[in-house]
């Protein structure tokens, strides 16, 4: 029996969680959602023009996936609270991507800011997924507050660099007393499969299916990507060596004629 | 009465409620919408009750695509 991602006592089947942002189009959107069998999929909150088409809440929920709100684009502890609150009261939901970003450069996360908020909401009741630093003591202090999981960068938001720093990954996951869930920098398939190689519980994947040339195929191959890097973390891979290990026999060897 | 609304100087009548700003701003669906005044969510079982009153800042967020 193969043991399922759970996260503040919900079973996920898929290990995938699926950002909806830079779609072209809502079609495209959930097309590509289908494709990733993703059972969390996030929004952000904003003022929005009333009349603005479609609905992503119609084509989330008929999807049969779970909303994830987030407080992307907050820079304080105080806007992440109140977007947190709002999106509570808009959606009916306790969970909450905790986003509390630096500066618009990198937009790595602010580490006093997150905390404080990632404080704020537990107390309030929330179910808090901070997006945190690859930073194994505030991945730690984030977990003592009561986060749900954590979620550490590989890289920037967007960037497509992958995993920039696996041994602070590593030491993350080793600490972990919840779900590691690593968000951002996701490229490519391999990036997420390294991810689970590496043992983190889940991914969460955006900007890498959503600007792909063909998004649809992107999540197709993101999907396999994640089970791939998990069944190879549950079956425990060799170790790396720097010389040889012949895998054929060394005995029952012929007598080979090197004089002729 | 002057209130600001999603970050513009609006003219209401008084004794407007949430659900008439609602109405102003072009929502004919207020599902997946959440209010704040001054910075206080108003839940939605308060919107017909709370007495709106001039100068008040109103922000009205919705779902919309985001990683």
């Amino acid at each position: 029996m193969r043991e399922k991602l759970q996260i503040a006592g919900r079973v996920f089947q898929s290990r995938l969680i699926f950002g909806t942002g830079g779609f072209t189009s809502l079609k495209v959107m959930g097309d590509a959602l289908k494709q990733t069998g993703a059972e969390m999929v996030t929004v952000a909150m904003r003022r929005v023009d009333p009349m603005a088409g479609g609905s992503i809440l119609e084509v989330i929920e008929s999807a049969g996936c779970d909303i994830l709100p987030n407080t992307a684009g907050c820079y304080t502890a105080a806007d992440a609270v109140f977007t947190a609150r709002m999106a509570r009261e808009a959606l009916g939901t306790e969970w909450i991507k905790l986003e509390v970003i630096g500066d618009d450069k990198t937009l790595l996360p602010d580490g006093p800011e997150l905390l404080a908020a990632a404080e704020t909401l537990v107390d309030e009741g929330f179910i808090v997924l901070p997006y945190t630093n690859d930073d194994p003591i505030l991945a730690k202090r984030l977990e003592q507050v009561g986060c749900a999981a954590v979620m550490p960068l590989g890289s920037p938001i967007g960037s497509g660099a992958g995993i920039r720093n696996p041994y602070n990954l590593a030491i993350i996951l080793e600490n972990a007393g919840v779900p590691v869930v690593l968000d951002a920098g996701i490229g490519t398939a391999s990036h997420a499969t390294i991810a689970m190689e590496l043992g983190c519980d889940a991914v969460l994947v955006a900007s890498s299916i959503s600007r792909a040339k063909d998004p649809v195929r992107m999540a197709m191959a993101m999907k396999m990507a994640v089970e791939s890097g998990r069944l190879a973390h549950e079956a425990g891979r060799i170790p790396q060596r720097l010389y040889a290990e012949a895998s054929s026999p060394t005995e029952g060897m012929p007598e080979y004629n090197r004089d002729g | 009465m002057n209130l600001k609304l999603n970050g513009e100087q609006r003219r209401v009548e008084a004794g407007s409620s949430i659900p008439d700003v609602l109405a102003i701003l072009g929502f004919e669906v207020t599902r997946g919408v959440a209010v704040a005044v001054d910075g206080e969510v108003i839940p939605r079982s308060g919107w017909d009750s709370f007495l709106i009153r001039d100068g008040m800042q109103i922000e009205v967020l919705r779902a919309v695509q985001g990683g």
